[in-house]
């Protein structure tokens, strides 16, 4: 019970002292909130970046065309060869009259031509996916040497590029996110250390009525945690409209339509909620150590 | 039954300097002692030893049962909940009202709201400054702050009062109310009393035991002494 009693006056207390020192705490709030609207914008792009790399990715195939002389267990022996390769994520069929009937429901002109050849000309072919786009060149060139494989096609020289691009970008912000977050925390804690070192007699003068230094940290914590809240609402607030906004005036797609921006919703609310934790976490931290400093007098 | 024990302390600060030497004395319980002494003569050392603002280089110091030399930083509470200490400067929060002042030193001991008022209440009572339990300290007289500070001490029913030349900053006349104050507290609640001051008046008029410290050495312990003793 006294421990409740104690953890209850401090939150009163934590709320207290933030109204009574309002310039000190407003002071620090606006440093979370800068630093946070920055980790916030950092955080997008890192998760967009990620998932453009992905989306560009999982359309990346190999083309498989077959010789048109091979029999239908030649087929099936050449698909479980290239099933059996571990980087070959699926493998779907598609024969020839598959081909022309899609040719010719997409052009008039081309039905007609094909008719007039008469029997198909085109391949029977297979389509693999493979799980990871570093194997796609090494799978491709596999797949070529089998024999009855009559051409490979796969994503461009210039597709290979793009991915190499967006594997060091997705690197790079994420390294900038996490540097963020330490000047984030390094920034609150040294602002919070700067208004608790203008209250150190309080700290003293608690030691002296013989607060125990546990009932001492207590509200600076209480008063850490709810500074690092206040100061994650105005972020959370750009974060989920600044997004909804921007997602749909670009209309959800960055400069060409294979760049496409994560989908708003849930992933807003999820920035939120790391931008909260954030918030919170690095302002407990960051009181517990600066007041830690003066107990030990 | 004896309170406060000094056995053969000597404290020596990492400077070099020696601020006491091999001082041993004896306080017991309802005592009402004065220390005396010159500034830098070990007075000061000896008062913060009593609440372990410091702690003694050699021998023991023992308040209240409990080993001041032997305290861990992390336990010190323990001690200052037994005693109650007055200081020069008042040490009051100023955010905080006469009344949360008070207060203060018993909730962080965790007791509960409805014990805390009557406590409150009845220290401020014995100050005489029931009326002022909204003021900030700001709005208040020294002696009024010091009243206060008096109260904060007092409210945890402490068995000894350290008091830290409370007369230091005030004028001659509040300086007597404050002194009224403690002494009616040694009177009435039994409370002992330690106090260190420079006021001659003081001492001579009160007529109480006077510990005399000279250059970090006991010179002197009288029965009923006055600053001329010294």
């Amino acid at each position: 019970m006294k421990l409740l009693r104690i953890i209850r006056r401090s939150i009163r207390d934590g709320f207290k002292s933030i109204v009574r020192n309002f310039g000190l705490s407003f002071a620090s709030i606006m440093c979370t909130t800068i630093t946070l609207i920055l980790v916030a914008l950092s955080i997008i792009c890192a998760v967009n970046v990620e998932h453009a790399t992905k989306s560009i990715e999982s359309e990346l195939s190999i083309i498989v065309y077959l010789k048109s002389d091979l029999t239908e267990e030649d087929i099936n022996n050449i698909e479980t060869d290239i099933r059996s390769r571990s980087a070959v994520e699926s493998l779907t069929t598609k024969t020839k009259d598959e081909w022309k009937l899609e040719l010719e429901e997409s052009d008039e002109e081309l039905k007609t031509v094909l008719d007039y050849l008469g029997d198909n000309p085109l391949m029977n072919t297979f389509v693999v996916y493979v799980n990871d786009v570093t194997e796609l060149k090494d799978t491709a060139e596999y797949i070529k040497s089998i024999t009855g494989v009559e051409t490979v096609k796969y994503g461009e020289s210039m597709v290979e590029t793009v991915i190499t691009i967006f594997d060091i970008l997705e690197k790079v912000v994420v390294v900038i996110v996490i540097a963020l977050i330490l000047v984030t925390a390094f920034l609150i804690s040294n602002t919070i250390k700067l208004t608790i070192f203008s209250r150190r007699s309080e700290i003293e003068i608690m030691r002296l009525v013989g607060a125990s230094n546990g009932a001492i940290k207590l509200p600076f914590v209480v008063e850490g945690f709810i500074i690092g809240i206040i100061g994650s609402i105005i972020p959370i607030c750009i974060t989920i409209y600044g997004y909804v906004i921007l997602h749909s005036r670009l209309h959800g797609h960055l400069f060409t339509n294979v760049l496409t921006l994560v989908k708003p919703f849930n992933f807003v609310f999820y920035v939120s909620i790391v931008l909260l934790i954030i918030g919170a976490l690095v302002g407990m931290l960051g009181s517990l150590k600066a007041v830690r400093k003066y107990l030990k007098i | 039954m004896k309170l406060i024990e000094f056995k053969q302390v000597s404290k020596t600060y990492k400077n070099g300097v020696t601020a006491l030497a091999d001082v041993s004395v004896s306080i017991d319980k309802g005592e009402f002692v004065f220390v005396i002494g010159l500034t830098a003569s070990g007075k000061s050392t000896f008062i913060k030893m009593l609440y372990r603002e410091e702690k003694p280089t050699k021998g023991t110091v023992i308040v209240g049962g409990l080993n001041v030399g032997k305290i861990r930083n992390r336990k010190v509470y323990k001690l200052r909940r037994r005693i109650g200490i007055v200081f020069q400067d008042f040490k009051l929060l100023p955010k905080l009202t006469v009344y949360e002042n008070v207060a203060f030193a018993l909730e962080c001991v965790g007791l509960k709201e409805k014990e805390i008022r009557p406590k409150v209440m009845e220290a401020l009572e014995h100050v005489g400054l029931k009326n002022k339990v909204r003021s900030f300290p700001g709005e208040l007289s020294g002696g009024e702050q010091q009243r206060v500070c008096i109260a904060r001490a007092i409210v945890n029913d402490p068995k000894i009062l350290i008091c830290d030349e409370p007369t230091g900053n005030l004028d001659p006349k509040t300086s007597k109310e404050i002194m009224d104050v403690i002494e009616n507290i040694n009177k009435n609640l039994g409370t002992t009393i330690i106090m260190a001051t420079h006021d001659q008046d003081i001492v001579n008029r009160m007529k109480k035991r006077v510990l005399l410290i000279k250059q970090g050495i006991l010179a002197g312990d009288y029965a009923k002494g006055s600053y001329k003793a010294g």
